[in-house]
């Protein structure tokens, strides 16, 4: 049954998956039946905020949890009865900085890469790209690169044995908006080489960049597709506001009649009317009542974010 | 093995670059030798005493003019009865009184009476232990007295026989080995896996083809090796310092101080198996380990002296055994005939630990 | 009135300066995005602003207070929230408050009425009693920053409130950010979701310890022809040299 999860090259199956910690007791389940598949040389993006449960599902994709309920497997091997032969197989990063602070970025790495059996310079070409950044600094102690600098280093450690699978868990957390683009980059042109890459985000804007994504949300599923198709699915009419006024302009968008619900979305508010009957021409004498002389109101295509806190409100 | 030794070697570089390990590991124990050896000194020097003597005779004379000329007592004052010796004691004047009865030179009965202020019981064990030395070794005593006054349960004097100035320092070398030990291999060992766990790494580790005995096994080499440069140094200061040589076979020493490490090593790992953060680790390290290595493993505290609770529960620290068996081979100079009992005990506990640690240390988080 | 005013304020580290001669003002009740690269400066010049650490050169004074010699007056009239830490896990919600407000010197009475306007504004009436690690992410956070406001400082000074929360939860922490700027209070805020860099009055970014561009979001979006903040960051820290620090 797990084989021919293979056959189609589907890297990373997971079923039904569930798992509660015993030990919370009080606390909700951590995963509440899960189903992805991700596919060699797919960059597949687990999009949700803290306490969605992607970092459970990361260890029990690394073998490291075992699954409550349900089954998984990574490269086509059972997550409970092959763990040997998926470690082997698996690059993973951590969500906190798994390196070593007081060793050298070189010393790292050369150290990751004796543990996995393997050595810089047989799989240097697949991590080149990433560590020409690190060169310059390759005598420094990792604890002492900037955010972005040492996720780049944790993702040449997870790679020095040129995985099939790559499990990246949240690394572009707490890392500053350059180094988050050139991060993408380089996933980007990992999965053309092949490995199949399941990585974790918090932040919203990063969904486009993966090929598929999986919403997530206390444990559960709230929608899986390409980016576009999920933004398809977004049903409501959404309008774009904005004002020099903008922060009382949020109340009044929420009290007018028509709205669904009204967010702030950076430089203008997100306005979701209640179906598409709504008359979007009353909204402007509205805002002329309350005094908004400047209003400027346009349709906007729905964004991953709007879908998000679309099905996140249900 | 190539990934064994470049694990070490990682091992080598934490430790070296970390000022507080190298504190721990370097100047801790000099300074515990040191301290040891001069500044803590349970030695009892020039302890007011006084004497009553009934006999008044030769015997009795010779035997106080012995006892005044110990370093260890100072006669405060030659009692005149009973009574005085009891208020002596009271107002705190004295920690020691000899009685001589009547007729001691000819006398057929045990009778010399030493009463000793209990209020410092292990002080007034030691004192009661020097007067009597002095006394059953005096050769006056020998060829007056007779046998009596040497019934072994009378005379302990082991002490003198193979610490013949009763140094301080033979009871505390063995000691701060023993600490010493405790502290690199398992407090040491302990911190330094809690904190992979801490720090992510593990994961990573586990993940790895690497099998977590060997990580294990890395992490605890290095400082078993730095165990024994601390053991060689404790030996060489002790031996020039403190003037403690070694009286027994060396390789016996080193092979019972291995053994005795790796209970440490043992603990150590048990300990990082329950303990989830480098705080944890040392709390538990510094509570369940040094404590009654310091307490109940008769370095400080006579083991005989205690309450029989703590007397059965020392049995279950390993740096009791270490101790006896240093001291037997180090200061006494016996064989391995002597301490196969306490090298027993100490292989018994590194199988039962590994036993324990290896059922608690999961492949999975 | 200027609540923060710097001048040439720098701070080095043996041969390394972190922060290089920035200057800049703050006005009363302003939301101030303080943006940068991971390693720019931002933490070290928030801590000097703070009073956590003396600069090596340069003036500034906060509230009215110079940051070398009334450091401890400053820590009476700021409020300080991160996203490492906030509230004391263990501790239930009205623990918490009454612990910080304790702090900051409230009277009971006042602590009493504080606890219950708080808790009613954000909704947690019924959490009262509740360990503050059993609250989800995003209220602990709002939570954090009710009580980091507490005592009604001059300056809040956010350090990535934000990181890991929810997207509706996020905006809701943004209108206490605006209802606490329009009571008076000024809010000084770091963040990488640039999409916050809008709501800011002005914003700051800095590059390699020094203050590249600071402006309202429009007006930096015209300088730098950028459709939204993420654009004029991306343009002003690319140029960043010192990289990994």
């Amino acid at each position: 049954m797990n084989v021919t999860a293979n056959d189609n090259n589907t890297m990373i199956t997971v079923r039904n998956l569930s798992k509660t910690y015993s030990r919370k007791g009080v606390g909700e389940p951590a995963l509440q039946n899960v189903s992805l598949a991700v596919k060699a040389g797919e960059l597949f993006g687990l999009i949700g905020p803290d306490g969605a449960g992607k970092t459970t599902l990361f260890r029990i994709l690394a073998t490291l949890l075992l699954p409550g309920e349900g089954e998984a497997t990574v490269c086509g091997l059972d997550v409970v009865t092959r763990w040997r032969e998926i470690r082997a197989r698996t690059g993973y990063m951590p969500g906190r900085f798994s390196l070593y602070q007081d060793l050298s970025v070189e010393e790292n790495l050369a150290f990751f890469a004796t543990v996995f059996s393997a050595s810089i310079k047989e799989n240097y070409e697949l991590i080149r790209d990433i560590y020409v950044h690190l060169e310059p600094f390759k005598n420094r102690r990792a604890g002492k690169l900037s955010g972005g600098m040492k996720q780049k280093l944790a993702l040449c450690c997870a790679l020095i044995h040129r995985p099939d699978v790559l499990l990246l868990d949240e690394p572009t957390t707490g890392v500053d908006p350059v180094s988050r683009v050139e991060f993408w980059d380089m996933l980007g042109r990992l999965k053309q080489q092949g490995i199949a890459i399941l990585v974790s985000t918090p932040y919203m804007d990063e969904a486009s960049r993966c090929d598929r994504i999986a919403l997530m949300r206390s444990g559960r599923c709230l929608a899986t597709g390409t980016p576009a198709r999920i933004c398809q699915s977004y049903k409501r009419p959404l309008y774009s506001v904005r004002s020099s006024r903008m922060y009382p302009l949020l109340g009044h968008l929420r009290s007018w009649a028509g709205a669904h619900s009204c967010y702030a979305f950076g430089h203008s508010h997100h306005l979701a009317l209640k179906d598409s009957a709504t008359d979007i021409a009353s909204l402007e004498t509205y805002l002329k009542e309350k005094g908004y002389t400047d209003a400027l109101i346009q349709p906007v295509e729905p964004g991953v974010e709007d879908c998000f806190m679309e099905l996140g409100n249900d | 093995m190539k990934q064994f030794l470049s694990f070490i070697t990682k091992e080598f570089h934490h430790i070296f670059r970390d000022v507080r390990t190298m504190i721990i590991l370097l100047i801790i124990p000099v300074i515990l030798i040191i301290l040891f050896g001069y500044a803590i000194s349970t030695e009892i020097k020039s302890s007011p005493i006084a004497i009553l003597d009934y006999s008044r005779d030769n015997v009795t004379r010779r035997l106080a003019e012995q006892l005044q000329a110990s370093e260890y007592f100072k006669l405060y004052r030659t009692a005149g009865s009973y009574e005085e010796v009891e208020t002596l004691f009271r107002q705190d004047k004295i920690r020691l009184a000899v009685i001589f009865p009547a007729q001691l030179a000819g006398a057929g009965e045990p009778s010399i009476q030493i009463l000793a202020d209990a209020a410092n019981p292990n002080e007034a064990t030691s004192l009661i232990q020097y007067a009597t030395a002095i006394i059953s070794t005096s050769d006056i005593a020998v060829s007056s007295l007779g046998a009596e006054v040497r019934q072994p349960g009378i005379v302990p004097a082991v002490n003198l026989l193979y610490n013949p100035q009763m140094k301080g320092a033979y009871n505390f070398v063995p000691g701060v080995m023993g600490l010493i030990l405790m502290l690199v291999c398992a407090l040491m060992t302990s911190v330094g896996i809690v904190k992979e766990k801490e720090t992510g790494a593990m994961e990573v580790l586990l993940v790895s083809p690497l099998k977590p005995v060997y990580i294990i096994l890395a992490k605890a080499t290095p400082y078993l090796l730095l165990s024994m440069a601390n053991i060689a140094a404790i030996l060489l200061l002790s031996r020039f310092l403190l003037n403690v040589p070694v009286a027994g076979n060396l390789i016996l020493l080193v092979s019972i101080s291995i053994l005795y490490a790796l209970v440490a090593l043992c603990l150590g790992l048990f300990i990082s198996t329950i303990a989830n953060t480098q705080q944890a680790a040392m709390l538990l390290s510094g509570m369940v380990l040094m404590l009654p290595v310091i307490l109940l493993s008769g370095m400080v505290f006579p083991v005989e002296n205690m309450p029989w609770i703590l007397r059965v529960f020392s049995n279950i620290v390993p740096a009791k055994w270490y101790i006896i068996a240093v001291k037997n081979v180090m200061i006494k100079g016996l064989g391995m005939a002597f301490i196969w009992k306490e090298a027993g005990i100490m292989l018994f506990m590194i199988l039962f630990l590994i036993a324990v640690s290896a059922k608690r240390f999961k492949t999975r988080l | 009135m200027y609540v923060i005013e710097t001048d040439k304020l720098t701070k080095r580290f043996g041969g390394f300066t972190a922060v290089d001669r920035i200057s800049f003002r703050v006005e009363s009740g302003e939301i101030f995005g303080f943006l940068g690269a991971n390693g720019a400066g931002k933490t070290t010049a928030m801590r000097m602003l703070c009073g956590l650490s003396a600069p090596t050169s340069g003036k500034a004074t906060v509230a009215g207070y110079d940051v070398y010699r009334k450091s401890e007056q400053i820590k009476k009239h700021i409020g300080y929230m991160s996203q490492k830490f906030s509230l004391y896990a263990d501790l239930k919600v009205w623990e918490n408050i009454r612990l910080f407000g304790g702090i900051y010197g409230l009277s009971p009475k006042q602590l009493a009425r504080k606890t219950d306007e708080l808790l009613h504004a954000l909704h947690l009436d019924g959490e009262r009693d509740t360990p503050v690690n059993a609250l989800p992410l995003g209220w602990k956070q709002k939570l954090a920053f009710s009580v980091a406001i507490i005592h009604e400082p001059a300056i809040v000074f956010l350090d990535e409130p934000t990181g890991g929360v929810d997207p509706v939860t996020r905006r809701q922490f943004w209108e206490l950010i605006y209802d606490a700027s329009a009571r008076g209070i000024t809010v000084f805020v770091t963040t990488h979701y640039m999409d916050e860099a809008e709501y800011c009055h002005r914003v700051s970014i800095m590059v390699d310890g020094r203050i590249e561009a600071l402006d309202k979001p429009p007006a930096l979006k015209e300088t730098y022809h950028a459709a939204n903040m993420n654009e004029v960051f991306q343009s002003l820290a690319r140029k960043a040299t010192r990289g990994g620090v």
